[in-house]
């Protein structure tokens, strides 16, 4: 079978994963710049007024987008670092360590337009409910898994401690998602269910759009910031000082 | 068993171990995770009558009154099961709206009526254009049904 001898693991050494990323760095870039701009196109322009919210909704299409991120960019950090802590791959714990502060970064964007929507929607920036409650924790999460790597000198030591901090946090996020199902909060419920989508096209395309913008603007940092990563973790190979030599 | 595996399985149960932990931990704090008490709640003495506590549930319509300060409301807040009245002097989200939700925080009075000193609107989970909102007004006018119940105004339980 041709897919079997595709050889996956080759891809999971700093050496030859370095240059991969140099060369998808600019796909990325590209795809997230033009899905920005379609999607606040639409988001702004094209997508009708809500009945109820007019026109301060629109900050739907950074709010959610970002939400959603901060959550899929946990598990994604949360995979890497039980990776490396199962499979010992160094390019893992690279690769968790760079996802973090992207991660961060959408957090608190979801929790900063979720402030600035609930003040003039719901009356207040900030309640104590357990949507927000949970998502705030998956700030401190993030900042917890970045402190707890940058107070560990040895990164062979730092990697599995904030590995199995990253993984313990997972629980989390079902916590983050289902929470305006188990309790009762000031946030509402989710508009796109299995059972269908209270929402208008135009304004879930143009949500979808930014979601798919955010994603790949998230690829294109984090491959950037990773090869910073690699570069710093194998500054004693041969390689490394081959490739800088080359840059230079 | 390579350690790999090993440390995969660990992994793996400790994982699955923590998850049966949140779930008993949320579970026992369960009431302490609402952010509000519904009026069924409050009628079955769940609420803490004696300190600060939310109350949410939808604005029943046609109770909203003004007083004559202009500044003084009272309204019902109900669950379809269950109403209380509530009086708020103050300045009122503008998504507040008969037939919406809203939380109020405050304290209930002797008499039972819940002396409000913040309210908040609780919108729904719904965004469409006004036209459409107006179609389906029309639609329901002319064919009587059921009101659409608000996602978790009532608890995430059934009324």
């Amino acid at each position: 079978m041709a897919v079997g001898q595709i050889n996956w693991f080759k891809f999971s050494s700093p050496a030859t994963f370095y240059p991969l990323a140099g060369k998808l760095i600019p796909y990325f870039t590209a795809l997230a710049v033009v899905l920005t701009v379609v999607g606040l196109y639409l988001g702004f322009f094209v997508a009708p007024t809500d009945y109820k919210q007019g026109e301060g909704y629109r900050i739907i299409f950074i709010h959610v987008p970002a939400a959603w991120m901060s959550m899929l960019i946990y598990i994604v950090m949360a995979a890497y670092a039980g990776m490396g802590l199962v499979f010992n791959t160094r390019l893992s714990s690279l690769m968790a360590s760079a996802l973090a502060p992207t991660g961060a970064l959408f957090t608190f964007l979801a929790l900063w337009t979720g402030a600035l929507w609930g003040k003039p929607m719901w009356g207040a920036w900030w309640v104590w409910d357990a949507r927000l409650t949970s998502e705030l924790i998956l700030l401190f999460l993030y900042i917890g898994f970045m402190s707890l790597k940058a107070a560990i000198d040895d990164p062979r030591r730092a990697a599995p401690a904030s590995g199995l901090l990253a993984i313990i946090g997972v629980i989390n996020v079902p916590i983050i998602y289902k929470s305006v199902e188990w309790w009762n909060t000031l946030h509402q419920g989710a508009t796109i269910k299995s059972s269908g989508t209270s929402m208008e096209t135009t304004m879930l395309t143009a949500m979808l759009v930014m979601t798919f913008a955010m994603w790949m603007y998230t690829v294109a940092v984090v491959l950037t910031r990773v090869r910073c990563e690699i570069l710093e973790a194998e500054r004693d190979t041969e390689w490394v000082a081959a490739e800088l030599s080359k840059s230079s | 068993m390579k350690p790999r595996h090993k440390r995969l399985a660990f992994i793996l149960i400790g994982l699955a171990g923590l998850g049966v932990a949140a779930t008993l931990v949320l579970n026992a704090l369960k009431s302490n995770l609402q952010l509000f008490y519904s009026p069924s709640e409050l009628a079955a003495g769940a609420a803490p009558k004696e300190r600060t506590f939310r109350l949410g549930g939808l604005v029943e319509e046609g109770s909203v009154k003004r007083g004559n300060d202009g500044l003084t409301v009272s309204f019902v807040l109900t669950d379809r099961a269950e109403n209380v009245n509530v009086v708020f002097k103050g300045i009122l989200p503008d998504l507040f709206k008969e037939g919406q939700g809203a939380v109020a925080l405050g304290k209930i009075s002797d008499d039972g009526v819940f002396m409000a000193d913040e309210v908040l609107a609780k919108h729904d989970e719904t965004y469409m254009p006004p036209e459409v909102a107006k179609a389906l007004e029309q639609a329901k006018k002319s064919q009587p049904a059921a009101a659409a119940p608000i996602n978790n105004m009532n608890g995430g339980r059934d009324i």
